[in-house]
């Protein structure tokens, strides 16, 4: 009910927006819920002294990782063939993935005597693509500012981890039959939903990882800004990119240098995608068959040199 | 000044406001904002399930700080603080009625409760991003550690209980 009210909300501030052209890219998207809750990571304040991984590990009852968490020589490991993929998040980093839903790297920037860490995790958009991307509404936005899924309605054909701008839907192939999203998912279910903070944030020893209602962050990030001239950049990640996200970031040197994607859209990522899910119901309905539809394709290109008497055997 | 202070830490305690002590022992004697009042070690085991505690050398960090309280204690002590913000405010340097560091700086700040009561704090407009109590330690402690040579590495102030061991899935060091 919240979810669809949400959408409703969200459908008719980009309609607006179509019509009317304001000056202000955040006056024409759906600012979130008014009291949801965010982080503030601040990379001037970072060590690399990975707690935060090593809480979240604990908290969501991840698998044994490969390194040790105080192991620092993950920082200089290069990742799978991510090399050629700066600025969105690669240049040889680590990533996010179904054992791990966040991660630490280390970057060195030419100009700054030490190095920058940077935590990555979901997000935790506004307006989520991976939620508007969904056609089984498998994820939702708590008014709290959490995005989770619902990991029974899932079919796994992994739309979400395409429409993601910031690359984060994973999934966990335990069954070929049951693929389950793995993410952040903000501890929504032990912590946050209790009004508490993430395990990460509570972990950071160096106030790293700052939890308020997202409002209020976006005020003590203008603060920490103007009150430490030469210390920050004068940009607050994550305020309108895609449309706005609940994790937002300050950085002492340009975000480019830093891990992220500087290119990316101030609207939300699938505005279209709204008003094509006005259709729902009917993809739903029509969705078993069409899933179907693209096994038979597959198992048809398999069969390759069956003539069509033995294609109708096999269907 | 003296007075006044015993009485409220009496009423602190009588209330049962445990819950505040529980980051450091021993502080709360200070009066007067004299060095000599000042504790000459403090234990700080806010987060002892994973590391024990660590007995922090007051005495030798007032000798390295030659006797100024301000360089820690912002501007609480009675004389002029040294950070830009706290000056708009503090700069006549009336001591506070408490300097020890979890009196203003919670153990656990991001609590539904505590992110509550700060919003009531009437300085609220210029104190909205006070850091926890873990955190202010280590704002305030790292800098100053990186700059002048001091311990740096997380263990090499903390040792990790079992619980800490298997939180890093580490082998004891
Ligand atoms: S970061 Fe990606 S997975 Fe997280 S809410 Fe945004 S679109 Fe969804
Ligand atoms: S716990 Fe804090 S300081 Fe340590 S790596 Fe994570 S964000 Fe950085």
């Amino acid at each position: 009910m919240e979810r669809r009210s949400f959408l409703k909300g969200a459908l008719s501030a980009g309609l607006a927006a179509s019509v009317v052209k304001t000056e202000k890219s955040e006056a024409a998207t759906f600012d979130g819920y008014p009291d949801g809750m965010g982080v503030l990571v601040d990379l001037t304040r970072c060590v690399g002294c990975r707690s935060c991984e090593a809480a979240c590990n604990k908290e969501q009852g991840l698998p044994e990782p490969e390194k040790p968490f105080d192991d620092m020589s993950v920082f200089d490991a290069h990742g799978h063939g991510e090399e050629h993929a700066e600025g969105h998040g690669g240049g040889g980093k680590r990533r996010t993935d179904e054992k791990a839903y966040t991660v630490v790297n280390k970057y060195d920037v030419p100009g700054i005597d030490h190095p920058i860490f940077r935590k990555m995790q979901c997000n935790h958009c506004n307006e989520p693509a991976c939620l508007t991307s969904c056609f089984v509404n498998a994820y939702t936005k708590t008014p709290e500012g959490a995005v989770i899924y619902n990991p029974d309605v899932c079919v796994g054909c992994r739309t979400c981890m395409v429409a993601c701008p910031f690359y984060v839907p994973t999934f966990k192939y335990s069954s070929a039959f049951k693929p389950r999203i793995m993410k952040c998912i903000f501890c929504y279910d032990t912590r946050l939903k209790f009004g508490r903070p993430p395990a990460c944030v509570e972990a950071c020893p160096m106030g790293a990882l700052t939890f308020g209602k997202r409002k209020e962050l976006l005020d003590i990030g203008r603060q920490r800004i103007r009150e430490n001239p030469g210390s920050y950049v004068n940009y607050i990640y994550g305020e309108h990119e895609a449309g706005g996200t609940a994790w937002m970031y300050l950085s002492p040197a340009p975000f480019e240098k830093v891990g992220f994607d500087t290119h990316l859209p101030k609207e939300p990522i699938l505005n279209y995608v709204k008003e094509f899910l006005g259709a729902v119901p009917m993809v739903l309905t029509i969705w078993p068959a069409l899933f179907a539809g693209f096994h038979l394709l597959a198992t048809r290109k398999d069969g390759h040199g069956h003539d069509e008497t033995s294609e109708e055997e096999n269907s | 000044m003296k007075r006044r202070r015993k009485s409220r830490m009496f009423w602190l305690s009588a209330t049962g406001c445990m819950a505040l002590f529980a980051g450091l022992n021993g502080v709360t004697a200070v009066a007067g904002m004299s060095i000599s009042d000042a504790p000459d070690e403090v234990t700080i085991d806010s987060i002892a399930e994973f590391y024990q505690p660590v007995a922090f050398n007051h005495a030798m960090h007032t000798d390295i700080t030659s006797g100024d309280c301000t360089v820690c204690h912002h501007h609480t002590t009675g004389s002029p603080p040294k950070e830009k913000p706290c000056i708009n405010c503090h700069n006549g340097g009336k001591e506070a009625d408490t300097v020890s560091c979890r009196e203003c700086h919670l153990a656990k700040p991001f609590e539904a409760a505590a992110v509550q009561e700060q919003q009531k704090d009437v300085d609220r407009y210029y104190h909205i991003d006070k850091p926890g109590l873990k955190v202010a330690y280590h704002l305030n402690c790292l800098g100053c550690h990186q700059a002048t040579g001091g311990p740096v590495g997380c263990q090499d102030c903390h040792i990790r209980t079992e619980a800490g061991d298997k939180l890093f899935h580490a082998k004891k060091r």
